[in-house]
C-alpha cells in the first residue's frame, strides 16, 4: 500500500471570490462608482427602502440598481418604473450573489455615468453573509415583524454589515419587539455597526439613512 | 444552503494541490470552519462527494475543526468564547466592560490533506 502523506495547504476556501471582490472594488474606485450591498430576509422592505432612498438622493447622485432574484423580475420593474437604470440578475436558484455574478451584472451599466449602484441581494439572512460581492459597504434591513431575536439566529449576517436599518418601526406599537435588546445583541457581535430606525411606509428615518449613504459615497468617489 | 459553491471552491483548491504534489488519491481533507458559519457537516460531505466523483479526491473524508466564536475585550484584552445563542447583557468576565471585537468564528480555511 502506498504511503499516505500529510500535505499542508493553508488556503482560504473563498480566496478566489475574495480576490475577485477586491479587484472589483479597485475597478469601482477607478470609475468613481460606489457599490452598496443591501441584504435582508424576504419581505423586510428592501425594494421599498431602495425606492425611498432613490427619492432622497436622485438629485444629488446618479443611481443604478442591480436586482438579484431567484426567478423573477418584479423588483427590477418597480425600480425601472421610477426612471432609474435597473439590471436584473436571475440567480437561477442560487441563494446569494458572489463577486463574479455582480461583476457580470455591472457590465450592463455604464459605470462612468453612475455614482452609486445599489445591489438588492437575494432575500436571505444566511448565504449572502458569506460571500464578498465586491461592494464598498454592506447594509442590512431587519424589519420589526421579524423579531428582535434575529442576531441570535443569524449572527454572521449582523457581524459583516456596516449599517443596520431597523425597518417598519411604524409596527412597533403592535409588537413586543425589544429595541434595546436588539441593539445590545447586534453591538455584541459588531460594535462598529451603525444602526438606524426607518419606516419605508411612512418615510421615517429614511433621510438619516440617505444622508449616511451620501457621505459614504462622496468619501469613496471624491 | 450555500454548501455547493463552498464545496466547489474546496475541491478546486484540493485538485490544484493534488496536481502539484502528483498524488493518486486524497483520503482526507482538514478544514477549519468558524462556528458563526451556517454550514452543515453532513451536507458539506454529501455535496463534496457529489462534486468530487471521478476525481482523485473521490471518497475523501472531510475532517472539520470547528473554530469557536471568540470575543476580545476592547478595555482589558481578555478573550472569551461567545455563545451565539446568548447575546444579552454580555460583559467581559475579567473587567465587566461591554465593548468587544470578534477575533474568531468566521474562519473558512483548508489546513491540509492526507493523500498518497
Amino acid at each position: 500500500m502506498a504511503e499516505i502523506k500529510l500535505i499542508e495547504i493553508k488556503e482560504e476556501i473563498l480566496s478566489d471570490n475574495k480576490k475577485e471582490a477586491d479587484e472589483l472594488r479597485g475597478k469601482l474606485k477607478d470609475r468613481k462608482t460606489f457599490l452598496l450591498n443591501l441584504m435582508s430576509s424576504p419581505g423586510a422592505g428592501k425594494t421599498t427602502i431602495i425606492l425611498k432612498t432613490i427619492e432622497h438622493l436622485r438629485k444629488r447622485l446618479r443611481i443604478g440598481v442591480l436586482e438579484a432574484d431567484i426567478d423573477s423580475v418584479v423588483d427590477a420593474q418597480k425600480v425601472a418604473g421610477a426612471g432609474i437604470p435597473a439590471v436584473q440578475i436571475r440567480t437561477g436558484g442560487f441563494c446569494h450573489l458572489d463577486a463574479s455574478m455582480v461583476s457580470r451584472g455591472l457590465d450592463a451599466f455604464d459605470l462612468s455615468s453612475l455614482d452609486l449602484i445599489i445591489i438588492e441581494n437575494v432575500g436571505n439572512l444566511v448565504c449572502p453573509a458569506e460571500f464578498d460581492t465586491g461592494a464598498v459597504r454592506n447594509a442590512m434591513i431587519l424589519s420589526v415583524p421579524e423579531g428582535d431575536d434575529k442576531p441570535l439566529k443569524y449572527p454572521l449576517m449582523f457581524s459583516v454589515c456596516d449599517v443596520l436599518l431597523v425597518n417598519k418601526v411604524d409596527y412597533l406599537g403592535m409588537s413586543d419587539f425589544d429595541m434595546q435588546a436588539l441593539y445590545d445583541r447586534v453591538r455584541t457581535l459588531n460594535p462598529k455597526i451603525a444602526i438606524m430606525k426607518t419606516s419605508g411606509r411612512t418615510g421615517q428615518g429614511v433621510d438619516t439613512w440617505a444622508d449616511w449613504l451620501e457621505v459614504e459615497v462622496k468619501r469613496f468617489i471624491d | 444552503m450555500h454548501e455547493l459553491p463552498v464545496m466547489q471552491s474546496i475541491l478546486t483548491i484540493i485538485l490544484k494541490h493534488a496536481a502539484m504534489h502528483r498524488v493518486k488519491k486524497v483520503h482526507a481533507i482538514g478544514l477549519s470552519v468558524g462556528t458563526l458559519s451556517d454550514l452543515e457537516e453532513e451536507w458539506m460531505q454529501k455535496y463534496f462527494d457529489h462534486l468530487s466523483a471521478g476525481t482523485v479526491a473521490q471518497g475523501a473524508k472531510l475532517k472539520i475543526q470547528w473554530v469557536p466564536a471568540v470575543l476580545s475585550c476592547d478595555e482589558c484584552g481578555n478573550r472569551f468564547e461567545l455563545d451565539k445563542t446568548k447575546l444579552d447583557g454580555i460583559t467581559c468576565p475579567a473587567c465587566g466592560q461591554r465593548k468587544f471585537s470578534l477575533v474568531s468564528g468566521r474562519e473558512y480555511h483548508i489546513r491540509d490533506m492526507e493523500a498518497e
